[in-house]
Formats: structure tokens, sequence, C-alpha cells
């Protein structure tokens, strides 16, 4: 049943020139930086030569590109996710899954994954992007692979909060904006944080994604994120269920 | 009268459904057979749209209990969904999907073997008169198709309750008959139940009447009786909710 949800989820976005547009725009922006810190290595390359244990390629090309790549796919995740439940409820065509023999669960799960199906695309031609390196010499794969599984796990909770500030409200417009404003708050809470040292670290989303960043799977924030995108999947599917009960 | 039991599709017992203070349907009783087609009528606002969100599962009753084919909707909403067709007073189309698209989507969410989908979907296709649309977008259709489109996903697994909630609403003259004639057509092997505000539509279709006022029955009578009294429905239904 969630692969009939999941597939659904995936055809009404590729129908839309929204999700073959953001492909594009995320694709054309992270090559930029690439190229970029590619330029920078090149020209920077004799000098490293110089210094006893100098940074890798892949320390100097994929962290920043990984880094740039969390933030794009922070301004993305509300345009996607708006929809989800918002739209449905606006068109009243929730109704229909509601009414068939489907799990609550089943169709937030549903949503969730038909999302994180698409965001694993776009994570998965950054790879490629970073993996062309290999044609000019040795790369650090221990480092792309943690960045990989840090910019997977932060998506998943970006994902999840989307989905929830969607499952609140009828007008998706509202959706997008709640998200983005909620995000960009763990981002500033970040900044606050680096000021005091203060508790306020264990709640940053990209403070977490820093240690994968650089190149560090760390237990406690792989912890943070899946309790994160857990919690906020769970509070929709509590949500649907309410109202149903008391709608 | 030998296998009562098994003859019942649908039972709901003393349904009962609070918007905070407001009581939106009280203590609403409903016993269906199968090949019986029973008609709802009410003024608007009189309850039926919320009773039959509550018979489908869309909202949990505030008291009351609704079996489906002997399964308790409340206890394993699942199994009990999947012997339901509804169609909504909006119908839920997407419309950005062409109507092959959307039934198919229909057909797996309720369960049709993946076998079975192509025969379901032509099946339901030639019976709501889509053959001719199969690769439109709902989103361009008539208001006429999308209400067909609406009726074709609500019956494309065979359910053993059909409830529509005014599946009439918006058709031309030739399409309602069509449609009253499917209606009967569905009567024969499921039970229906037809929300409505158009009377001749009851005395045409229904096998049976109910009408609700202020969120509860005030009237329920097999057609028969009401055509052997020589009563009109219009005079019932005037006389009960004025």
């Amino acid at each position: 049943m969630i692969i009939t949800i999941i597939r659904k989820e995936l055809h009404m976005l590729f129908i839309s020139p929204l999700a073959w547009l953001l492909l594009a725009l995320v694709q054309l922006v992270l090559a930029w930086v690439f190229l970029v810190r590619l330029d920078a290595f090149l020209e920077i390359q004799s000098q490293l030569l110089q210094i006893a244990n100098p940074p890798g390629v892949t320390e100097i090309i994929v962290t920043p590109v990984f880094a740039v790549a969390a933030i794009v796919l922070l301004m993305t995740t509300p345009l996607l996710s708006m929809r989800l439940i918002a739209e449905e409820r606006r068109n009243r065509t929730l109704t229909l899954l509601i009414s068939a023999p489907v799990s609550m669960t089943d169709i937030v799960l549903g949503k969730f994954l038909g999302l994180m199906v698409f965001f694993s695309a776009i994570i998965s031609l950054i790879v490629a992007l970073c993996v062309s390196l290999r044609t000019g010499g040795m790369m650090d794969f221990g480092l792309l692979l943690s960045n990989t599984i840090g910019l997977l796990l932060t998506v998943s909770s970006f994902s999840a909060l989307g989905l929830y500030i969607s499952s609140l409200t009828a007008q998706p417009a509202i959706a997008a904006a709640g998200t983005l404003g909620v995000l960009l708050g763990l981002w500033l809470i970040d900044l606050a944080a680096s000021a005091t040292q203060s508790w306020l670290h264990y709640f940053s989303l990209l403070k977490h994604f820093g240690h994968f960043n650089q190149g560090l799977i760390d237990t406690l924030s792989t912890a943070y994120f899946i309790l994160f995108t857990v919690t906020f999947l769970v509070l929709t599917i509590r949500r649907l269920d309410g109202e149903r009960l008391h709608g | 009268m030998l296998d009562e039991t098994t003859a019942l599709t649908l039972s709901a017992q003393n349904l009962t459904r609070h918007y905070g203070e407001v009581v939106a349907v009280h203590q609403f009783d409903l016993q269906l057979r199968r090949g019986e087609v029973l008609g709802l009528l009410g003024p608007n606002g009189a309850g039926k749209s919320t009773t039959l969100r509550m018979l489908t599962g869309n909202l949990a009753p505030s008291s009351g209990s609704v079996e489906i084919c002997g399964i308790d909707l409340l206890d394993k909403p699942q199994e009990a969904k999947a012997h339901v067709g509804f169609l909504p007073e909006i119908p839920p189309l997407y419309f950005d999907m062409t109507v092959n698209e959307y039934l198919l989507l229909a057909a797996r969410l309720h369960r049709v073997p993946q076998e079975a989908l192509k025969a379901a979907l032509e099946n339901v296709k030639q019976r709501c008169g889509l053959e001719q649309h199969s690769n439109n977008l709902i989103g361009t259709l008539s208001k006429g198709y999308q209400q067909r489109v609406g009726i074709a996903q609500a019956i494309i697994h065979n359910p053993d309750v059909i409830i529509l909630d005014e599946p009439t609403v918006g058709l031309d003259p030739n399409q309602m008959r069509e449609i009253r004639q499917l209606i009967r057509e569905l009567g024969t092997t499921s039970s229906v139940i037809l929300s409505t505000h158009i009377l001749p539509e009851v005395e045409n279709v229904c096998d049976r009447v109910q009408i609700m006022h202020q969120g509860s029955i005030v009237f329920d009578q097999p057609m028969i009786d009401l055509r052997q009294q020589n009563t009109s429905l219009e005079a019932v239904f005037t006389q009960l909710t004025q």
C-alpha cells in the first residue's frame, strides 16, 4: 500500500514542471560551486605540495559543495513539501485516501518516502558530480560517504517538518512560508549557539550536519536527526487522526 | 429471510456526532441489505453528509457503531473500508491526472489485485461511459464527466456498499438518466445509499426512503408502501421538514 502512495506522490511531483525546474536549478547552483572550488584548488595546488600533511582534494572541493547543498535543499524543501497534504485538503482529495483501506500511517509514510525518493535523486546527482573528481586523482571516499549520509539525514528532517506543517493548513503557500520560517529559525539558533556555547547547540540542524560535513559520523547527531524525523512523522499521523476524531 | 445476517451489508447503531455543543447527527440507525437502494433525503444541514462521512470512516462518531459486512468499522477500519465505495459531495479528483491514471490509482488503493486491474478499469469505464476520455486530463473534462469519474472511482473495486453523495449534480438530463440506470444496475448486486435533493430521482431509483431532519431520522419507509398509499414523497417531505 505504501508503494502505491509513493508512486502516486512521485507521479504528481513529476507531472508538474516544478520538480524538473528545481532539479535543474539545484544542479546548476551546485555545479557552479563545484567548478569555483575546483578552480581554487588548481590555483593553490602547487603551494599545497610544500605543506606537510596538506588537505586533500575531497576536503577542498567536496566538503563545501555539500555545505552549500544543505542550504540549497533547506530552501527547496518548503516548495516541495507544501502541497503534500495542504493541497489535498484544499482540493478535497484527501477523502479518496482516507476512504480507501489504507491506514493513516501508510498515507503519511508514503508521502514522506515519496519526497525522500526525489531528494535521493538530487543527492545521487551531487555524489556523481563529486565522484567525477576520481578521473583526476585519488579521493577520500570515507569523507564523501559521511557527507552523503549527513545530507540524507538532514533532508529527511526537513521533509518530516515540512510534511507536518503542511498537515496543519489548507493553504500550500502558508505551509511553505511556515516551513521556511521554522527551518531558518533552526539555522539561526546555530548562530546564537556558536556565540554563547549554550544548550542551543543541540537543537541546531545545521550544527549537527556540520559533524558529518567534517567527516565525523556522530552518534548523537545521527540520533538527533532520526528522532527529529520520527517525531514530526508521528505528529503528522496524530494530526490527521485527530481531524477524523474531532473534525 | 433465511440468511438474514449474510444479506445484511451495512448496519449502523445509535450513531451520534457532536461538533462541540452542536449535535449534528443524533441516534442514527440503519440496516441495509444486499440489493437495496436507499434514498437519504433531507434539507440542507440536516446531517446527511456528516452521516455519510461517518459510514465511510472519514469521521469518527461520538458514539455508536458501524458494521460493514459484519466487520466493525472502528475496530478493523481497513478490512471494513475495503467493502465500501464512496463518492463525496465534492468528487476527490486529481485534476493533473488522466482518467486512466486516476482510476488505476483508485483501484490500487482499494486493493484490486494486479492481474485484475486492466479488466476492472475497462469494465468501469464502459459502465460509466468514459471510454472516449481514457487519456484526457480530468481537469479538462466537463463537470458531468468529472462526476462520472467520481462514480467510477467509487465502484471500480466492486464494493458491497456504495455510498453516493449527490451523484447527479451538474449533469444534463440525458446523463442523469444514464446515471440513474447505472445506480439501479449497481443496486442489484450491492447496497447503495443515495443522498440527494431531487425527489423524482428517489421515486425513480430507490427501494426505500429515509428523511433526515435536524440530525434525526423522521421518516423511514419502503417505496412500495408509499406507492400503495398513493402519497407523494414531496408532500411527506414538506410536511416533515418545515
